[in-house]
Order: C-alpha cells, then sequence, then structure tokens
C-alpha cells in the first residue's frame, strides 16, 4: 500500500510539475493544481496510513493521526485561495497584456 | 505571563480587518489607522527589544498549550531585532505611500497591515507549520501589493513571482511532512532535539528536508538561481511597495539562519545546506554584481543591490561563526533600510526626469538636483560600502569575520563586488545628475514632507554607522545566542529537555 | 581633542560657504577663508607640542570589535601636512575666487574644498588603521565630486569617473592590506604597529599586505600603471588642480610610505616594487611631460615625474633618502602649486592653454612670467630654489645603493635624464609661453594681469621657493628635521642642508642636468618630431575605457542572458533546484525503510489507478481545456476518497466541497480565455520538461516511499487525550484547528481574506473581450437562466442551509465544523447567481461583501483576545479554567464563535470572489460591440 501511496504522489508531483512548466497561464494553473493535490496528500501521508480509524477522542484504539489531518485542511483552504488568486491573475494578465502566454509573449501560434 | 508579544501580531490584523469595515469611508481615517497602528507597533517592537536584550528567551503558548504541542512564539535577540527592523521600515514606507501611492489602487490600508501581520509572525513563531502559514500571510498580501496600481509590465512580473512562490509553497510543504513523517512534531525547538537524536536511517529524509527548506527560503531570499522574479518585480511594482519589498528578501535570510542555526546546525545529521550556504552566497554576491553592472534603468540595478546585499549577508552567515553572524546582522538592517530609501529616491528622481523617468540616459536636469544628488551619494556610498556608512562599517566587521580557507574566496569577491559596484553607481550617479540636457521641468519639485521618508532611510545608515559600537555589541550578543540554540530549546520545551 | 578640532572646523565649516553665497561671492570667500584660517591657527599648539617631542593625540573608542576606533596622532610628518593641507588651501580658496566665472557656483566649490581639507587632514592625523582608510576614501570621493565639478563637459565627468575608480579601487585593496597588517600586529593603531616592523617583516602575510597597501599608495599618488587618471583629472578647475592634483591630495599615497616606512621598508621586495615603480614612473613622467602641449598636461605629467621621484627615495631605503623625500614633498608643493596657478592665470587671460599658440606673454603680462619663471626654475633644480636642494640630495642618495651591485651605475645615470627632462620641460614652459616671438591667435587678444589679488597667492608661494632655496636651513630645517625623525623612527645621521656643498658628484650632475636639458630643449623639435615618428603611446587611458566598456558589454550580455523575463525558465530552474535536493539526499542510504508493507486491497488499486489515470488525462488534455478541467475535478474527487479511505471525513468533506467551487471558477475562468491554442514550446524545450517532470515526481515518490516505510511516533496522543478534556469536543481534528491550533486558523482565514480583496481589486475596471461561441466552436446559449434550474435552486437553497447549520453545528464532536458549512452556504447562494443571474441576486442580496469578511475575521480574533481580558494567552479557550458548569457551557460558546468567524469570512470570500467574477460577464466588452 506504501508504494502504491507513493506511486500515486509520483504521477501526481509529475504530471503537476509539467503543467507548470506549460507556456499558457491555464495550463499552469492546472498544474498547480493538480501540485496542491499532490502536497496535500503527501502531508496527509505523514500521518501513515490508517484505515477505518477516524481521529474521534470517544473511539477506543488506535486512530488515524489528527495533526496532519489538521495541516492538510488549513492546506487545502490557503491553497484554494491561492488558486483562485492565480486564476483572476490570470484572467487580469490576459486583459492587460492581451493574450495567455505566462510571459505575455505574442503568439507565435 | 504578559501579552506584548502577541501585539506586533494582534494589531496589524484588527487594523487591516478595521481598515476593511473602513472600505466606503475616505482614505483619511484607514490612513490614520494603519499609522497609528505602525507606530504603535514600532513603540511594542522597541520594547521587546528591551526586554531580549537581557538575553532572556521569552516563550509566549498561544492557547495556553505548552510546546511541542500547542503554537508558541518565541522572543530572542534575533527575533526583537528583525522586529524592530520591520517598524523601522513601515513607519516611512508607509509616510510615503500615504503621500498618494495608496490612493493608486484599492484597499492599500488593508494590504499594509497584513503585511506587516506576516511578516512579524513569520519572525516571532517558534512552529514551522505556524511559520508556513505566516509565509502565505505575507505571500498573499505581497501578491496584492505587487499588483497595486495596476500596468501590464507589473502584471507580467506579478504573474511570475506569485507562480513560482505557489511551487514554493509546495516544496515548503513537501519538506514539512517528511520533516514530521520522521519527526513526528512541528515545533523548531522540538524537531530540533528530535534531529539531534535522529538515527542514521533517518538523516536520508532529514537531509532532502533541510535542503528543500533551504530552497524554499532561498526562494523568498533570492539566491542563486532562484532569484529571476526579484529584479523585474522590484522594478515594476509601486516604489513604495518596492521599498517595503526590501525587507522581504531577509525574511528569507531570518527563515535559513533560524532553522539551519537551530534544527540543522552544521555538526548535526543533515549539515549539507549549512555547508551549501557560503558558496551559494558568493555565487549569488558575484552574479548579482555583474548584473548591476549591466542594469539600464535605476530601479532595475537598485533590485540588483538588493541580490548583492542579500549574497553578502548569506556569506557572513555561512561562515558560521559568531563573528560572521554578528557582521551579517549588522549589515542587515543596514542594507535593508538604504535600499528601501534609494527606491523611494529613485521614485523622486524618475519624477523629476519626466519621460526620462529611470532609464540610465540623459535627460532633463532634476528641479532639485543639489538635494536629491546629495542623497543619492549618500545612499550610494552605502550600497557599495564606500566609508564612512554603514556598508563599509558591515563589509569591514564581514572581512575580519572571515578566517583561512573562507577568507581567500570572501575577500576577492566581497572586495571586487564593491569595486563593480562603486564603478556602476558612479556612472549611475553621473547620468543622473551630471549629464543632463535642456531645463529643469516645472513643478515637479518635491516639498520636504514628501522628502523626508526617503532621507530618513538613507540617514538611518549614519544614523548606524555612528552607533555602531552599541548595535554591534547587541549583534554579537544575538550570534552568540544563535549559535548556542540549548538555551532556545529549553525556553521552548521547559524541562522538557534532557 | 585639540588635534579632532582640526578635522571637525573644515567639515562643519563646509556648511557655511552654500549658506553665505546669497551675501555675494565675496563674504562666501572670506567664510571659506575664515574656517581654513582658524584650521592653520589651531594647528600651531599641537606642532609646538610635537617638537617638544610629546605629540598630541586623542582616543575615542568607536566600534571596537572592528579594532575602528577614534584614534588621532600629530606626530612630525602628520605636523608637516597639517600646516601644508590649511596653508595651501587657504591660497587656493583666495585663487578660486578670481578664477570662477559668474556662472560657476562658488558656494558649492568651496564647501567641497573644504570637506576635502577636512578629510585630508584626516588621513594625515588618524593613528588608527581603518579610520585613516575612511578620511582616504572619503579623500577619493570629494576628490571625484570636484573633478567633475563642471559637469556640463563630458571630459569632467569621464575624468571625474575615472579617478573615483582608481583611487577608490585602490582604497579597496588599501583595506584589504590594512585589516591583513591589522590582523599581524594584533592592533590597528598606528602607533602601535610601527615599533614591530621585524615580527610583520617576518610575518608571511607581510608580502600580501605590502603589495595591497602599495597598490593603494600607487593608485593614489599616480604612480605607474595606474598613474592615467592624474592627466585626465586636469579637467577639473585650475584651482582644484593645484591643490588636490598636485600639492596635497596625490600626496596621500607618499605619506602612506612614509608613515609605514618603519614597519615594510628594509626588505628587497620593497627597494625592488617601490624602486622600480618610482624609478619607471620619474622617466615616463618626465619624458611625456616635454611633449605635451597643454599648459596643464606638461604640469600633471611633471607632476606624475616628481610623485615618482619621491616613491624612488622611498624605495632607496636609507635614512637619508626618506629625508630628501620628505624634503622635496615640501618642495614640490611649493612650486607646482605656484605654477598651477600661474597656469590658470594664463589659461584666464588669454582663453588657451596650447602652447602653441601661446607666446611672448612676457610683454604683456611680465609680473606673472617672474612668478612663473622662479617656480619652473625650482621644478628644473635650479640653485638657490627649494627644488636645487631636494634634488640634489636625490642625486647624492643615488650614488651609494649597494643592492644593484655591478648595475650600480644604472640609478645615477637615470636620476640625471630624469634631471635632463625635467629642465627641459622646464625650459619649455618658461620659453614657449613668455618668449618665443608673439602669440598667434588667441581666444582674448591683448592679454594683460589678473587682478592684483589673483597673483597673491602665487607671489607668496614662489617666495617660498626662493626663500626655502636660498635660506633652507632657518626655514624648513627644523620641521623638516621634525618630520623625517618621524618618517624613519630613529635618530637621523648627520646631514646639511646648505646651499654650497663643494665641488662633488651630485653638483655635477645638477650641471650635466641643466645643460642637457637645455640642449634637449633646444632640439624640441626634432624630438617632436622623433616622437610622432614613433609614434609610441602606451595610452593606459585608452586601455582602462576599453577594459571599463567590455566589463559593461560582458555584463549586459550576462544581465541578458541570465534574466530574459521568462516564466517558464524560473520555474524550470526552480523544479530542478527542487528535484537535485530530493534526489541527491536519497542517493546515500538505501530509501526503503525498515516498516513493513500493509497489503494492497483491490479498492484502493482501483482508485489509485483511477486517481493516476486522470490526472496524466489532465496532462493529456491540458489543451483541450473544458476536457482537462473534468479531468482535474475526477483527480480532486478521488482525492477526496482517498481522505475517506484513510480515515479523514473531514478533510473529505472539505475537499469536496473546496472542489466544487474551484471547478466553478476554473469554468468562468474558461469562459474567457481565448480559444485558439497552439504548441508554444519547442519539441526539445518539452523533453527537458518532460525529464524535469520525471525527476520532480520520482523525488517526491521516493521522498513519500521513505517516510512511509519509516516507523513513525507523533505527538499526537496528546491531542487524543486532551481533546475532551481540554478542548470540550470529541472531533479532534476539528478541536485541534479551533483550539490546539487554532493560530493557524486564523492565520489560514486571514489568508482567504486577503486573497478575496485581492482578486475583487484585480477584478476591478476589467475589461475582457467576451467570446461568442465556446473553444470548440459551439456558440453561447443565448438563454440565461434556465427556469428549472431557477426553480430547482430556490427550494434548494433553504435545504442547503439547513445542511451548513447542522454541519457547523456537529462540527466540534462530528466531521464538520465552520469551513466546510461555510461552503456549503456559499456553493448554495452561488447557485442563485447561476440560476437567477447577478442582477436578481443582488436584488436579493444586495449587500456588499467585505464588512461581511473583515466581521468575520474579527469575530475570530476577538473570541481569541477575549482569553486576554482573562489575563490568559490569546486565543486560550476558557474551558477548564473555570470550574462552573455554566462557563462550560460558555466554554463551547467561545470555540463556536471562533468556528463563527471563521464561517462567515468563507461566505464572504466566496460570495465575493464568484459573484464579481459573474459580473464580469456584464462589465466585459462585446466583440463588435466596441469595434
Amino acid at each position: 500500500m506504501e508504494a502504491l501511496a507513493a506511486l500515486v504522489i509520483a504521477v501526481l508531483v509529475g504530471c503537476g510539475s509539467y503543467l507548470v512548466l506549460r507556456a499558457r497561464t491555464f495550463s499552469v494553473v492546472l498544474g498547480l493544481s493538480l501540485l496542491s493535490y499532490a502536497v496535500n496528500l503527501f502531508l496527509f501521508f505523514s500521518g501513515r496510513l490508517i484505515t477505518g480509524a477516524p481521529p474521534l477522542a470517544t473511539s477506543s484504539g488506535v486512530t488515524a493521526d489528527p495533526l496532519p489531518q489538521a495541516l492538510v485542511l488549513t492546506a487545502i483552504v490557503i491553497g484554494f485561495g491561492m488558486t483562485a488568486f492565480v486564476v483572476i491573475l490570470a484572467l487580469r494578465a490576459l486583459g492587460e497584456v492581451g493574450n495567455d502566454h505566462v510571459d505575455g509573449k505574442v503568439d507565435k501560434s | 505571563m504578559n501579552h506584548w508579544i502577541i501585539l506586533p501580531l494582534l494589531l496589524p490584523l484588527v487594523a487591516g480587518m478595521l481598515n476593511l469595515l473602513l472600505v466606503r469611508a475616505e482614505v483619511g481615517a484607514q490612513r490614520v489607522v494603519s499609522l497609528l497602528t505602525t507606530f504603535v507597533i514600532l513603540l511594542f517592537a522597541l520594547l521587546l527589544l528591551a526586554r531580549a536584550a537581557s538575553g532572556h528567551i521569552e516563550i509566549y503558548e498561544l492557547g495556553n498549550w505548552p510546546a511541542p504541542f500547542g503554537i508558541v512564539l518565541v522572543l530572542d535577540r534575533l527575533s526583537a531585532l528583525m522586529l524592530v527592523l520591520t517598524a523601522l521600515l513601515a513607519l516611512p514606507v508607509l509616510l510615503h505611500a500615504c503621500c498618494g501611492d495608496d490612493q493608486r489602487g484599492r484597499d492599500f490600508h488593508v494590504l499594509f497591515p497584513v503585511q506587516l501581520l506576516g511578516i512579524n509572525g513569520a519572525f516571532l513563531t517558534g512552529d514551522l507549520f505556524n511559520l508556513f502559514v505566516f509565509f502565505e500571510i505575507l505571500l498573499i498580501a505581497s501578491y496584492c501589493l505587487a499588483m497595486h496600481g495596476q500596468g501590464p509590465e507589473r502584471t507580467r512580473n506579478a504573474l511570475r513571482y506569485v507562480v513560482l512562490n505557489l511551487i514554493g509553497s509546495s516544496l515548503f510543504l513537501i519538506a514539512l511532512g517528511t520533516l514530521y513523517g520522521v519527526c513526528g512534531t512541528l515545533n523548531m525547538a522540538d524537531l530540533a532535539l528530535k534531529v539531534a537524536g535522529s538515527t542514521p536511517d533517518q538523516a536520508p529524509l532529514l537531509r532532502a528536508s533541510a535542503l528543500l527548506l533551504l530552497s524554499v527560503f532561498g526562494l523568498k531570499a533570492a539566491i542563486l538561481p532562484l532569484f529571476l522574479w526579484l529584479p523585474g518585480l522590484y522594478a515594476s511594482v509601486l516604489p513604495a511597495v518596492a521599498a517595503l519589498f526590501a525587507i522581504m528578501t531577509k525574511v528569507g535570510v531570518y527563515a535559513i539562519l533560524r532553522t539551519q542555526s537551530l534544527i540543522f546546525s552544521s555538526q548535526g545529521p543533515a549539515p549539507d545546506a549549512a555547508e551549501l550556504l557560503f558558496p551559494l552566497a558568493l555565487a549569488t554576491l558575484g552574479a548579482g554584481s555583474m548584473c548591476v553592472l549591466g542594469s539600464n534603468r535605476l530601479r532595475v540595478l537598485l533590485a540588483w543591490l538588493v541580490i548583492v546585499s542579500v549574497g553578502t549577508l548569506l556569506a557572513g552567515i555561512g561562515l558560521w561563526n559568531e563573528a560572521g553572524i554578528s557582521a551579517s546582522l549588522y549589515y542587515l538592517p543596514h542594507s535593508t533600510l538604504i535600499m528601501a530609501g534609494l527606491f523611494l529616491l529613485a521614485d523622486h528622481a524618475a519624477r523629476q526626469r519626466g519621460l526620462t523617468g529611470d532609464m540610465l540616459e540623459p535627460g532633463p536636469p532634476m528641479s532639485q538636483p543639489n538635494l536629491l544628488g546629495a542623497l543619492f551619494l549618500l545612499g550610494a556610498m552605502g550600497a557599495a560600502g564606500l566609508p564612512p556608512l554603514s556598508g563599509f562599517v558591515g563589509k569591514v566587521l564581514l572581512l575580519q569575520a572571515a578566517s583561512a580557507p573562507k577568507a581567500v574566496w570572501l575577500w576577492p569577491v566581497a572586495l571586487g563586488g564593491s569595486l563593480v559596484a562603486l564603478v556602476a553607481l558612479g556612472r549611475c550617479g553621473s547620468m543622473l545628475f551630471w549629464k543632463t540636457e535642456g531645463i529643469p521641468l516645472l513643478g515637479t519639485a518635491v516639498s520636504w514632507p514628501r522628502l523626508a521618508p526617503a532621507a530618513a532611510l538613507i540617514l538611518a545608515g549614519v544614523a548606524l554607522a555612528i552607533m555602531a559600537g552599541p548595535v554591534t555589541a547587541y549583534t554579537e550578543a544575538t550570534a552568540r545566542q544563535l549559535l548556542a540554540p540549548d538555551n532556545y530549546i529549553r525556553a521552548v520545551l521547559g524541562g522538557a529537555t534532557p | 581633542m585639540n588635534v579632532l578640532i582640526l578635522i571637525l572646523l573644515p567639515l562643519l565649516g563646509a556648511a557655511l560657504p552654500p549658506l553665505t553665497i546669497r551675501f555675494g561671492r565675496n563674504v562666501c570667500t572670506w567664510s571659506a577663508m575664515a574656517v581654513t584660517a582658524c584650521t592653520l591657527v589651531l594647528t600651531v599648539t599641537p606642532l609646538m607640542q610635537a617638537f617638544q617631542g610629546n605629540p598630541a593625540s586623542m582616543h575615542r573608542s568607536w566600534l571596537d570589535g572592528a579594532g575602528l576606533a577614534l584614534t588621532l596622532r600629530m606626530d612630525g610628518l602628520a605636523a608637516l601636512f597639517a600646516l601644508l593641507v590649511p596653508g595651501i588651501g587657504l591660497l587656493v580658496i583666495i585663487y578660486a575666487r578670481y578664477y570662477l566665472s559668474d556662472k560657476d557656483p562658488m558656494g558649492r566649490l568651496h564647501a567641497l574644498l573644504l570637506v576635502f581639507m577636512s578629510s585630508m587632514l584626516g588621513v594625515v592625523l588618524s593613528d588608527n588603521l581603518i579610520l585613516m582608510l575612511i578620511f582616504w576614501e572619503m579623500t577619493s570621493l570629494s576628490s571625484f565630486l570636484l573633478i567633475g565639478y563642471w559637469q556640463h563637459r563630458a571630459d569632467a565627468r569621464q575624468g571625474a569617473r575615472m579617478a573615483l575608480i582608481v583611487t577608490g579601487g585602490g582604497g579597496l585593496a588599501l583595506l584589504a592590506g590594512f585589516l591583513l597588517l591589522g590582523q599581524m600586529a594584533g592592533t590597528y593603531q598606528i602607533s602601535h604597529i610601527l615599533p614591530q616592523g621585524d615580527l610583520i617583516r617576518a610575518h608571511p602575510l607581510y608580502v600580501p599586505a605590502l603589495v595591497l597597501i602599495l597598490i593603494g599608495a600607487f593608485t593614489k599618488s599616480a604612480q605607474f600603471p595606474f598613474h592615467f587618471w592624474l592627466p585626465r583629472a586636469m579637467a577639473a578647475p585650475t584651482p582644484i588642480s593645484a591643490y588636490l592634483h598636485s600639492a596635497t591630495m596625490v600626496k596621500a599615497g607618499v605619506f602612506l610610505l612614509a608613515r609605514f616606512y618603519p614597519v615594510l621598508s628594509g626588505t628587497d621586495l620593497w627597494f625592488f616594487t617601490v624602486g622600480g615603480v618610482g624609478l619607471t614612473t620619474l622617466l615616463m613622467g618626465a619624458y611625456i611631460a616635454i611633449i605635451q602641449h597643454d599648459l596643464k598636461g606638461l604640469l600633471a605629467y611633471s607632476t606624475i615625474s616628481h610623485l615618482g621621484l619621491i616613491v624612488l627615495l622611498f624605495g632607496l631605503d636609507t635614512p637619508l633618502a626618506a629625508v630628501a623625500a620628505v624634503f622635496h614633498i615640501v618642495n614640490h608643493a611649493t612650486f607646482k602649486a605656484s605654477l598651477f596657478m600661474a597656469a590658470g592665470i594664463i589659461d584666464h587671460e588669454t582663453g588657451t592653454r596650447d602652447m602653441r599658440s601661446l607666446s611672448g606673454l612676457w610683454k604683456y603680462m611680465p609680473h606673472t612670467a617672474a612668478l612663473a619663471m622662479i617656480a619652473s626654475a625650482a621644478m628644473a633644480g635650479v640653485p638657490l630654489l627649494n627644488g636645487f636642494l631636494s634634488k640634489e640630495m636625490f642625486f647624492a642618495e643615488t650614488l651609494h645603493v649597494e643592492l644593484l651591485g655591478s648595475a650600480s651605475w644604472i640609478l645615477p645615470a637615470a636620476a640625471t635624464l630624469a634631471g635632463i627632462f625635467a629642465v627641459a620641460y622646464s625650459a619649455r614652459f618658461i620659453h614657449d609661453v613668455f618668449f618665443n616671438g608673439e602669440p598667434r591667435g588667441l581666444p582674448k587678444y591683448p592679454p594683460h594681469e589678473p587682478p592684483r589679488f589673483m597673483k597673491v597667492p602665487v607671489e607668496i608661494l614662489a617666495g617660498l621657493c626662493l626663500l626655502v632655496g636660498i635660506l633652507p636651513g632657518l626655514t624648513v630645517g627644523p620641521l623638516l628635521r621634525l618630520a623625517a625623525t618621524s618618517v624613519t623612527g630613529e635618530t637621523l645621521p648627520h646631514y646639511s642642508l646648505a646651499v654650497w656643498h663643494g665641488f662633488n658628484t651630485p653638483l655635477f650632475m645638477s650641471l650635466v642636468a641643466l645643460g642637457g636639458g637645455l640642449a634637449l630643449y633646444a632640439a624640441r623639435r626634432r624630438l617632436f618630431a622623433l616622437h610622432e615618428r614613433l609614434s609610441f603611446s602606451p595610452d593606459a587611458a585608452a586601455l582602462y575605457h576599453a577594459s571599463e566598456d567590455a566589463l559593461i558589454r560582458a555584463a549586459r550580455v550576462f544581465l541578458r542572458g541570465m534574466d530574459n523575463g521568462s516564466l517558464q525558465r524560473s520555474a524550470a530552474l526552480l523544479l530542478g533546484v527542487a528535484v537535485l535536493v530530493m534526489l541527491l539526499p536519497l542517493t546515500g542510504g538505501d530509501i526503503r525503510g525498515t516498516v513493513p508493507s500493509s497489503p494492497i486491497d483491490g479498492l484502493s488499486l482501483l482508485g489509485a489507478l483511477l486517481l493516476m489515470g486522470a490526472s496524466l488525462l489532465t496532462v493529456l488534455w491540458h489543451e483541450h481545456r473544458l476536457s482537462a478541467v473534468i479531468a482535474l475535478s475526477v483527480v480532486g474527487l478521488l482525492v477526496a476518497l482517498v481522505f475517506v479511505r484513510f480515515s479523514a471525513p473531514d478533510l473529505a468533506l472539505t475537499q469536496l466541497s473546496v472542489e466544487v467551487v474551484t471547478i466553478m471558477l476554473l469554468l468562468l475562468a474558461l469562459f474567457f480565455l481565448p480559444q485558439r491554442h497552439g504548441r508554444l514550446t519547442r519539441t526539445s524545450g518539452r523533453m527537458g520538461d518532460i525529464l524535469l517532470a520525471v525527476g520532480a515526481g520520482g523525488g517526491g515518490g521516493l521522498l513519500a516511499w521513505g517516510m512511509l516505510t519509516r516507523p513513525f511516533d507523533s505527538i499526537s496522543s496528546f491531542f487524543m487525550e486532551q481533546s475532551i478534556p481540554g478542548g470540550g469536543g470529541a472531533n479532534v481534528v476539528n478541536v485541534i484547528l479551533v483550539d490546539f491550533r487554532g493560530f493557524d486558523t486564523l492565520g489560514e482565514v486571514t489568508v482567504l481574506a486577503v486573497a478575496a480583496i485581492g482578486i475583487f481589486a484585480l477584478l476591478d475596471n476589467l475589461r475582457l473581450p467576451i467570446p461568442a461561441r465556446d473553444q470548440d466552436g459551439r456558440p453561447w446559449a443565448a438563454e440565461p437562466h434556465p427556469l428549472i434550474l431557477s426553480q430547482m435552486t430556490r427550494f434548494l437553497l433553504p435545504l442547503a442551509l439547513l445542511v451548513s447549520a447542522f454541519l457547523f453545528l456537529r462540527g466540534h464532536n462530528a466531521p464538520g465544523g465552520g469551513f466546510i458549512a461555510g461552503l456549503v452556504t456559499a456553493v448554495a447562494l452561488i447557485l442563485q447567481y447561476m440560476a437567477n443571474g447577478t442582477a436578481w441576486t443582488q436584488r436579493q442580496w444586495g449587500r456588499p461583501f467585505h464588512p461581511l469578511i473583515a466581521a468575520g475575521v474579527l469575530i475570530a480574533a476577538a473570541t481569541g483576545a477575549a482569553s486576554l481580558l482573562l489575563s490568559h494567552p490569546f486565543l486560550t479557550s476558557t474551558f477548564g479554567h473555570v470550574r462552573l458548569p455554566v462557563i462550560g457551557e460558555f466554554e463551547l460558546a467561545s470555540a463556536m464563535l471562533f468556528d463563527l468567524g471563521v464561517f462567515l469570512t468563507v461566505v464572504g470570500v466566496v460570495m465575493l470572489i464568484l459573484a464579481n467574477l459573474g459580473k464580469l460577464t456584464r462589465h466585459g466588452t462585446h466583440p463588435g460591440k466596441n469595434r
């Protein structure tokens, strides 16, 4: 299971990185979202893979580590704010620079 | 327990939100709120500095939960110094902004305090994830400030800045996850203990996370090769914002100094980052100097000077000895204040040169060549490390701090950097103030109150040079404190330490 | 203290001239003169002390850490200069009054002169290495500003910059040298260093220190190969040239040699470097001086040559040579300053400095001519003038130098040759200018004597030349002995300053020099012709300019190559660094940890495969944006499922609700993005990106694997135990968010709030073209708000609000909480927008959302601050501190209040963003509408 989880993260990070390097703002946004998914999973997994034991104080026995979950929740929220901002910033760039190239270059295509 | 430590965070937060409520009111009210807050923050920062100067490390347990479980704020000499510096920078910058820049976009007086909140939080927090949160606060605020009063050039550079830092934040979280996955804690003092007591089996992960943190903070501090976002951004944002950003790179430097000195010391199981710092710093210094020489706009040149100063700072820190860190801590406020002052001055100069702006080409003579010229001369001397200003003192301290093997590298690069800066600034000044054609533009003269912030920031260099004795006494004590992290750990974890 | 005043007075006095200039040029000059005169008078007392053998000194500590202290000391050598600097300064100020034209800003000139005076005095009086360096660089700076005084002239600007860079750069070398010297001696106080000569000469760092210090001295004193800046500095007004660039500043270099003579001299390296450089400079300068046509050019090169002579004398490394050197410093200062002033007068009255058109001025200005002749005779070393005496001593010293062995004849020969050259250019200065027929085509004709007082300084200096020349023992003798003693540091051997030493070799050499010089001058035409033909001109200045330009060009190229403003490059660099730092450490040990891995069940496998597939599809389709967004949303949903699978219901809920909003946002954004989309990256570039991506993925994956397969123990048990007793909630995650780590949450909502207002600002007056069709060419539906949807949502809204209320209330004990509730509410409200259009909803909830956000954050903050009143730390939940069950109830409320803040912020943020983005469609410019 651990290897599978690692593989998932690898694929997400890889895809995200590739998209982040594209020349169109929208692709970059997609890449950033993928990256944030990957990162959230990574952070989540840092509490290890515990199945079927949500961290409720009432439940007895071993439960999942609550702290990473709290961190991920914060990270998700912050990530949402950031994604929203960069999406609108991309629109702003489109409106001001006139195209959606990340460097505002004139399109060759 | 006294609550002063929380105020540098609580005040700006409340002020920012208050200004958000006042968003419909005219700007006067907002200005009053921001100015008052910043001023009060300065007072409290000085108060905290006085407390920290005793060498006692103060802890503030948020939610009354003890470390390492709750989040703690830690006030030691370093964080107190950074708080004071931030406030000292913020006040004049805010005054300059209140001369009109704050009207060039929306909600400046909401963003400015929040920016301070983020910066102060980063300096105070003793919890690594909380540090991440404060980084995000100061980043989002800086994104908005960077876009303040828009324009295509600005937008393009801001986009690059934002995307790079979003990637950086992802790396930060990966480093955090790895650290937590290995050490099972987030408090920096506790991390220091866990790392010190780690098994060889954990070393690779620790080293990876140490290096990841170095890259993330290095991105903020703008070290080679991660500094490309800075020049374009600093040269295209509003001058007041650029001046405020003079502290941003220093936040990165602070984070490097804090984490590497506390958690990953060069003797520990993950020494790579600490050891890499020195060569990286020299490379940054060298490359930055070349680019200073190649710049064809005043503000681009200044931006590269910021990078040069970062290189200088990290070179001193990279020596990892008391003298070196102390020299850097003396150089840090100098470079921050002087560079900010120069950015503001560049604004005035550009306005007086009309269409020529800050391009380094012959332009119309300024309305106040002597006044601006004198200030520019002072600032340039400070930046190039010429006597008798603080830049020179800092440089001397730095050179003296380096010993045998590293000195052979540091001395030529540092002195060569000064020479190059001398060439560049000489050309620049001669171009701006001497090689003029035509007659001064009418009505561009700037009144004293408007010029005061820039002047104050630049004259701070003189003050720092005169007060070099007491200041270095403080920075030396700070360096000692940083190089003996046990006290920090004991203070944070109470009796928890063995 | 009385020493410090010598530096402070001119420095502070520099403020006077700019202020007094408004009362006229005379008042301005008087103020400057007053300051200088006072300084001169004040030197008397310390001078007496120096004579009595207890030099005046002072010490104030400044920066002990760096060995920098305000330590001053006025020994004999310093005293000599302390007289010279303000003395000549006074004359220069008088002279400048008449030299400057009415256009020139006099206040600035006098102010800068005083600043320079102060820093020069600082250099000579400093008893601390670093302090001396500070003043040293200040002289460079003031010289820079003074050379650039006529800023409108290109040659002035260039000369100024060249001088600054050469001398300032030398100063940097000097700094390094001083630091080494200080390290060797263990102190930075000069008077403590001087006795340690033997220790230092034996030290391994001696050689680098000597070389660096010499570079400093040679750049300042314009020694070969750094001499080139001095002629260019002649673009300055002549008073400046007379003062800085002949009499005082350029002497700082030789002063340095004199000052550190006891510690640095006495080695072969010293002899050959200093002597060699001095000799070269002496001959080269003298030769070039002859072939100059510009008066000031001639004087500049002769200055270089004389400085070379002094340096050579120090190089000879005998006590008497040192005496001669000091003596010549004084003599040169007097006659060269007066010569510059004379040249300035001629320039001033005739409008030219070209000796080819200047001739026969004797007829028009005999007075000036006479003065100039005296001075240049002194320069030539004619008997009964001061120049003769020091030159005799020089000749005498060249005669007994053993170090060269059989080649010992070289020095005297070279000295004589230099003497010949000196006579030649002096003769030329006199004959070409004042005789040699009628003036030809002067800009100002006929020339006449200058104003009376313009000549006074020249008269005084020429008088001194005569006086010293005839009665050396009575005039300069004592001072010279004093200064020379403090240079050599020991009692001097006997020497006499008599004019007549009988017939001896030096006299013979002088006679040869005189005769040869006159002969050479007579044959000058042929010399010029020869020079033309050889046309060998090793123009160091051109070399300098070439190298500077080359450096600048290189820097430009470097800059352009480094920062091409591309996001892609920066991102690639960042990711590249990330790949390196993630992979390199892992190469060390083995990555897989010790913990055995848990089995894979089919469901997880399926989910993982779907997740990976969806993300790969996102990449594949990234240019067909709609499909890409759908694939992305699938990834998001699967991530939520992962959270469910590994027991994180709160995360799953959050992820889901965030997902919905994010996708809405992306779709709205998609609407505006331009349709056409071509590949922009070259295949090669794409390959690189793929490599980077693989590396990054590999790094992240391996890191995760290594982490997951290692034993784990965390602090969380504390939270599990404390959650109910300490936080009053069973849902530990939520308790952590609102209590244990409530500070993070406060920060998180702040980020959201700022992001929202930032977005609001970004959307402000943003104009986007509204596409008529989507990217696959389908026209957008004209029907804005489908009826069913609008009816549906109006029915849905209350339901959704109910759900969110439910989630909110249970949040503390079961999955849920303010954040999720907030998102659900927001989504429901957004549906209203979508279904009924902005106009309708504005009517319904036409409130601005800024206050809502602010209120949310403030409520959260206030909840935290409330505990301050109870003098508990920020964010303390009162629960557990007050035992009463009522307060226990209250505690629940406090945590909820905090959560309420979160809730309001989230609602406000989401509404603000999506509502305003929605409005764009109304602000937007329709194609065809605004053509």
